[in-house]
């Protein structure tokens, strides 16, 4: 049976780091509290690296309960908007160019959020990974989970409901 | 002159260099009620179509004033953590305005301090958001 050749490696790459690049830098809230975003494949780890003004308590010191709260939303909307524009881009239905270009995907609107505090941040680096337990075509439910150094004990987790971007076809 | 109260509430903002970092202003923090102002700035902006503020900038406003009002509560020792604090955002807050929440310690007991908050800008017949938190109570 013939199969088509698969694209290159760099091409793949490109266009993947590209997408998400243009969806990232186009919150600029983002880039006010220095979150970044490293891709495997089509998962995402959010990183928060530290800085003074993400305290909240400079006695213990602590990250402010709503940074944490903000570094979470962001990791939840970007993991959900990366969900639906990896298939898209996978299958062609987005021109990669285009979202270079500005033209960004309406990004999916927070109903409630629901921040689950377990320990106190630490004044160093944060990461955090979105799980995506149901997108539907109105509704989202998205599981976040934030830890330091240690993977296995989270310092935060949360909880949120999205309202899904229409998509019009 | 400034008096007691003001000097407690001037002394708690000073102490955050995330709330000086988010421009807030609190205007109001005794008796377990606290009021804190955010003004609009394009760097906190969430959704760069509508220039509408991120979500995870009232989710800073809020910790902060219901921490405010949870501190300020008169059984309170003085210092606080958040536990968990749920946030309802009802409607986007209106671009270029000032967002202001209002938070109320409900009910304190030796541990726990139980919160509720709402934001509102101009239109305050129209919350923006809602927000519901538990704190720890813990000594000087």
């Amino acid at each position: 049976m013939a199969r088509s050749r698969p694209e290159p490696v760099q091409v793949v790459k490109q266009r993947r780091d590209a997408a998400l690049k243009a969806l990232v830098d186009g919150v600029p809230y983002i880039g006010f509290l220095g979150v970044r975003f490293e891709r495997l494949g089509d998962e995402l780890t959010a990183i928060m690296s530290f800085d003074e003004k993400l305290i909240g308590n400079p006695r213990l010191p602590a990250l402010h309960g709503g940074v944490t709260a903000a570094f979470l939303e962001i990791t939840s909307i970007i993991g959900l908007s990366w969900s639906m524009l990896w298939e898209d881009l996978e299958s062609g239905a987005v021109d990669p160019e285009r979202l270079t270009a500005g033209h960004l995907p309406r990004l999916p609107k927070t109903i409630d959020f629901t921040v689950d505090y377990l320990r106190s941040g630490l004044p160093r680096d944060a990461y955090a990974r979105a799980q995506v337990n149901r997108s539907g075509r109105r509704y989202a439910s998205v599981h976040v989970e934030g830890w330091q150094d240690n993977r296995t004990r989270p310092f935060a987790q949360a909880t949120g409901h999205f309202l899904m971007p229409r998509r019009d076809g | 002159m400034e008096t007691e109260k003001d000097r407690v509430a001037r002394q708690f903002m000073d102490a955050i260099p995330h709330a000086q970092a988010l421009g807030m202003r609190l205007t109001l923090m005794e008796d377990g009620r606290a009021r804190i102002e955010m003004g609009y700035d394009a760097r906190f902006v969430g959704d760069p179509e509508t220039g509408v503020i991120h979500g995870g900038a009232i989710s800073a406003l809020m910790d902060t004033c219901c921490g405010a009002a949870a501190i300020s509560h008169p059984d309170s020792p003085g210092i606080t953590a958040t536990l968990d604090l749920r946030i309802d955002y009802m409607r986007p807050a209106t671009p270029g305005q000032t967002i202001s929440a209002e938070a109320e310690c409900y009910h304190i007991t030796r541990s726990v301090a139980f919160v509720r908050a709402r934001a509102t800008d101009d239109d305050a017949a129209r919350p923006v958001a809602n927000a519901t938190g538990t704190f720890t109570v813990e000594g000087g």
